[in-house]
């Protein structure tokens, strides 16, 4: 066995270890995707209900909180329930344009400083 | 059991969150008991779950999420856990309450907001006004990004809670009609075992959309726009 030969064979074994360090070696990254698709849409319905009730249940607990204290029952309670509407729809608008869970307009927090025309967007909008 | 005016006795629930906090030390320490560099089954899995909430995290929050690490992998493997064991016979699902997700959504939510506010001070607030946006529009504006960002934890732990209640309600209800059919019990067992695969499944995504779901929170937190 000459050393030239055990070069080769070292050569050969480091493009295959890098070409293995490139794949994707995440199992669970394939089963994740499987899921998106088949229970996007369902998932998808989900979180739009949750979003939407969630808003307007906060705006109203705050409405009711701020009646009770400040003695204008219901008249808050009735302007933050529409405000609650207002975030939840808000919130979906959000999600369905892909800005994600961001309070704010910038699609990626990382990327927005330095380009934000590339839209470079790593947040999955179509998880549970 | 009683201290003070609050119940504090020791139920179902705690119970079996006891037994998961044990589950996941016993499945963590001794799968990495011999911490072999060919990695065993056990010690594989082991692994693997660190690496996919390690990657998880660097690819949501980036390098400045890795002091969180220890806390996202916590909330992982415990509501991981806590979701299996409702899929053993006789278990109890801690997760499928709203009041324990609602409790964990809420120290998410609180961490979150004190790192932001310890991270950027005042700025933090600016969360609240998008830039760009005409004075006018602030009064409006701001009541509902405040409402918006108060329903996260609603909107985290109702999440969880919503799909383990659904789908064990459902596989219970189903698993009641086996015997109540007789012979004709025969679909509805099929039914629920195709189910119980459902719902392990599921088991693990609500797991992981709440890990991701907690990554997306403190990325916004580390990084305000």
């Amino acid at each position: 066995m000459s050393d030239e030969h055990d070069h080769t064979d070292l050569d050969a074994l480091g493009t295959r270890l890098d070409k293995a360090r490139q794949a994707p070696i995440d199992p669970t990254r394939v089963e994740k995707d499987n899921n998106n698709e088949k229970g996007n849409a369902l998932s998808l319905a989900f979180r739009v209900g949750v979003e939407l009730i969630s808003a307007v249940a906060i705006g109203t607990a705050i409405g009711w909180g701020l009646d009770s204290w400040l003695d204008t029952r219901p008249w808050l309670m009735l302007v933050f329930i529409i405000l609650g509407g207002a975030a939840g729809v808000m919130n979906v608008y959000r999600m369905a344009s892909g800005f994600g869970y961001a309070v704010g307009y910038q699609k990626n927090n990382h990327d927005a400083g330095n380009n934000p025309k590339s839209g470079g967007d790593k947040r999955k909008t179509d998880i549970g | 059991m009683q201290i003070g005016d609050i119940d504090v006795s020791f139920t179902n629930s705690s119970a079996f969150m006891v037994a998961c906090v044990l589950l996941v030390s016993t499945f963590l320490i001794f799968g990495m008991r011999r911490s072999a560099l060919v990695p065993g089954r056990w010690q594989s899995v082991v692994e693997l779950s660190y690496i996919f909430i390690a990657n998880l995290l660097k690819d949501t929050v980036g390098s400045q999420g890795r002091p969180y690490f220890p806390f996202i992998f916590t909330v992982f493997m415990f509501v991981l856990f806590g979701n299996l064991l409702g899929m053993m016979p006789y278990g109890f699902t801690f997760t499928s309450h709203i009041v324990v997700t609602f409790t964990m959504a809420l120290f998410v939510f609180l961490g979150v907001t004190v790192i932001a506010v310890a991270k950027h001070k005042m700025h933090f607030f600016s969360f609240f006004m998008p830039p760009g946006v005409p004075m006018y529009m602030a009064p409006l504006l701001i009541p509902i990004e405040i409402i918006s960002y108060l329903s996260r934890p609603i909107s985290l732990s109702v999440r969880l809670f919503a799909n383990m209640l659904a789908g064990h309600t459902l596989m219970k209800v189903f698993a009641g009609f086996i015997i109540a059919l007789g012979a004709a019990g025969v679909a509805p067992w099929a039914f629920v075992v195709a189910l119980t695969g459902l719902e392990i499944v599921i088991a693990f995504l609500q797991a992981f959309v709440f890990t991701i779901l907690t990554c997306l929170y403190l990325n916004d937190a580390l990084h305000l726009h």
